[in-house]
């Protein structure tokens, strides 16, 4: 037996008895990890904080949703990746953390982390259709959206390239306090990345100086199982990836990226760590992308029945049937955050389409920092 | 003036540029208690603490990626490349978010950073820390590129460095630590986009840049005595080349001969080259020349070496021979 072999065993045997695994099978091995998830406290929420994170999952699915049309009808170009079914994990994080004040730092798949982060979803529309008033000025597009004025330290499309980004935002953070003498500063950074990354050597460098040095930041995996065609099991030596902190003394969870007041109980404990100056946490949210890896993508290699499996964990239904529930919000209330929404996403195409392009006289401009 | 070695010339603008602005930094391998491979940061850390002076594990492309963070989010960080031709490992880091973030940002954020340490053939240290980056780095987008060749330009540059609010990559010379001169005292700045001219000519015009100034200065002495009057200027700035000191020089002597440690193929004179033919073509009298170092990884052995790179009587030949204009 090999050590990988090993490492095979030791993943299908942990967790909580099999259940329920055999009926979900067909659905895969990602699927079998979130229905063995040991239970985590969930976080407690008010009405209004209920119905904020409603909206913004709700804007995310929305707002993406129509990407996917103008994409088709040929309004936006090149690379488009979209973040359908996984919108738990940005809302459950970047909602748990201070808007301006602590930083994000995001991938290709960036609209809906920049749209958490406040990003106005005009600015977030008009980037992707190439326009002046775009978040990144027409010059980034789809995987480069970038915002000072909301701590979005940008959307990075190689794969691991943000991550030692984000470790600077923390490492500023801790500088301010512990160089500068402010003792205030105690801003966090929130680094997401997907599965695909875990096996890059940046995230791991970056786990070790984050520990190394207690930084203040969280590592968001979102495991969405796919790395454009390859699967996460094919990857990966260990596919818990939460497990990996363990080898550099880092906290870490493995998370239910499907559920965000889970995803926002466990930030706020990573939160609260970083604050305090007790270093980083790892979240391994395990999440699924309901569509293709981008709109280029046939998606022909993932099975009907995984597909089915997570659709019905869908998280903005989720959540609207625990707010139900929780008598935390009414039907009549959550539909008019619905109608509000897509008001907002007609906005925002109508305001991007009538924007002006940029200036080809500015071709040039922002290359240097004085221009 | 007082006289100082160009390792302790960069110590020093390092040092007064972190007391004179706290949120400078030091990043990289060894910097911080070993005080640098080439001594260039000593003493700083005990002077400003270890996050002021951060000894790094090795981790190029990571580090450099954190000081590009900490540059966005409100710090002004020097890394230092052990050696230079370490951070290939950290091109990706120098070239997506050093170099082009700001512009893909649209303006959102600023890069002062500086990445700094010695590059250049040294004496047998072998093909992989005998590299010349700055070549490589050439075609990048948004960065600066200085070479430093003495103690009074390396203070002066490694000030203007730090200070400017763009990200500025900054060779220095594995051989050049120890050349030792009187340099000006106090706070003085060099342009990090002007040429020097070093020795003023009408003959020829010599074009180099970082050791290969000291070549070209041996050169001169023979050259001298053999009647040819060299006009010779230090590039200092790899990009933008300093082009109005370059022309200048140009439409003076009619001649140009550009000596360079880089090999020749895509190689700084390569680039120089182009765009002295673009700008300056009616103003020659023979064809521009260039002296490289040969397409190949530099050899162990030191006789091998010195054939890779040029030597003084290769620039004294092709400077006689310009000035003949038999080229």
């Amino acid at each position: 037996m090999t050590k990988a072999d090993m490492g095979r065993d030791l993943a299908a045997t942990s967790g909580a008895p099999a259940c329920s695994a055999d009926s979900h099978q067909a659905a895969g091995a990602h699927a079998e990890r979130l229905l063995n998830l040991y239970p985590a406290t969930p976080a407690q929420v008010s009405p209004e904080e209920g119905m904020m994170l409603y909206r913004d999952m709700m804007l995310g699915r929305r707002f993406e949703d129509k990407c996917a049309e103008m994409y088709y009808r040929g309004k936006m170009f090149g690379f488009v990746h979209l973040y359908n079914g996984q919108e738990a994990v940005s809302t459950g994080v970047i909602k748990a953390m201070k808007p301006q004040y602590d930083w994000f730092c995001s991938t290709y798949r960036d609209h809906v982390h920049a749209l958490s982060c406040g990003v106005p979803a005009r600015e977030v529309m008009s980037e992707l259709f190439g326009k002046e008033t775009g978040c990144s000025k027409g010059r980034g597009g789809s995987m480069h959206l970038f915002s000072k004025e909301h701590h979005l330290l940008g959307g990075y499309a190689f794969i691991g390239e943000g991550i030692p980004v984000a470790l600077g935002a923390a490492f500023t953070s801790r500088y301010k306090r512990d160089a500068l003498g402010d003792s205030s500063s105690d801003s966090v950074t929130a680094a997401f990345f997907g599965d695909g990354t875990c096996n890059i050597g940046q995230f791991y460098e970056c786990l070790n100086m984050a520990s190394l040095w207690k930084l203040p930041i969280i590592f968001v995996v979102e495991n969405n199982k796919w790395a454009i065609g390859m699967d996460h099991n094919r990857a990966t030596s260990d596919p818990e990836i939460w497990r990996k902190a363990t080898g550099f003394g880092m906290a870490s969870e493995e998370v239910n990226g499907m559920d965000v007041l889970a995803v926002r109980a466990a930030s706020q404990r990573a939160i609260e760590r970083a604050r305090a100056g007790e270093g980083p946490t790892l979240l391994e949210c395990l999440t699924y992308r309901f569509r293709g890896h981008s709109l280029a993508d046939p998606d022909e290699l993932r099975a009907e029945a995984e597909k089915e499996f997570w659709a019905k964990l869908d998280p903005i239904k989720g959540l609207a049937a625990q707010l139900l529930e929780q008598k935390l919000a009414t039907a009549e209330q959550l539909q008019a955050i619905e109608q509000e929404v897509d008001a907002e996403v007609a906005d925002c195409v109508e305001f991007a389409l009538a924007a002006p392009e940029p200036k080809p006289e500015e071709l040039t401009r922002y290359i240097w920092a004085e221009d | 003036m007082a006289e100082t070695l160009l390792f302790n010339a960069l110590r020093e603008a390092i040092d007064e540029e972190m007391a004179r602005d706290p949120y400078v930094c030091v990043m990289g391998e060894d910097v911080g208690q070993y005080g640098g491979s080439y001594k260039v940061t000593k003493d700083l850390y005990e002077k400003y603490g270890e996050l002021r002076v951060l000894d790094t594990p090795i981790a190029e492309n990571s580090f450099t990626g954190m000081a590009v963070g900490a540059a966005m989010t409100g710090l002004r960080p020097i890394v230092e490349g052990m050696n230079m031709g370490f951070l290939l490992l950290a091109f990706n880091q120098i070239s997506n978010n050093m170099g082009m973030l700001r512009y893909t940002s649209g303006g959102n954020y600023t890069i002062p950073a500086v990445v700094r340490g010695p590059g250049g053939v040294g004496r047998q240290l072998g093909a992989e820390h005998s590299q010349r980056l700055e070549a490589y780095f050439h075609a990048v987008p948004g960065i600066k590129i200085v070479a430093v060749s003495t103690p009074t330009n390396a203070k002066g540059l490694m000030k203007a460095a730090i200070r400017d609010n763009n990200p500025v990559l900054f060779f220095e010379h594995v051989l050049l630590y120890n050349l030792s001169e009187n340099i000006p005292e106090g706070d003085y700045i060099c342009a990090l986009d002007q040429a020097e001219i070093v020795l003023p000519g009408k003959d020829v015009t010599i074009l180099t840049y970082s050791r290969m100034r000291h070549h070209c200065l041996k050169a001169v002495e023979q050259l001298t005595e053999a009647g040819v009057d060299v006009e010779l200027i230090d590039l200092v700035s790899l990009k933008p080349f300093d082009m109005a000191t370059i022309s200048a020089s140009i439409r003076k002597t009619h001649r140009v001969l550009i000596v360079e440690e880089c090999m020749k193929t895509g190689g700084i004179g390569a680039e120089l080259m182009a765009l002295i033919t673009e700008n300056c073509f009616d103003e020659l009298d023979v064809r521009p020349m260039r002296l490289s170092s040969q397409d190949i990884p530099t050899p162990y052995n030191g006789v091998l070496e010195n054939l890779t790179i040029i030597q003084p009587s290769q620039i004294v030949a092709a400077a006689k021979a310009l000035k003949a204009g038999q080229v």
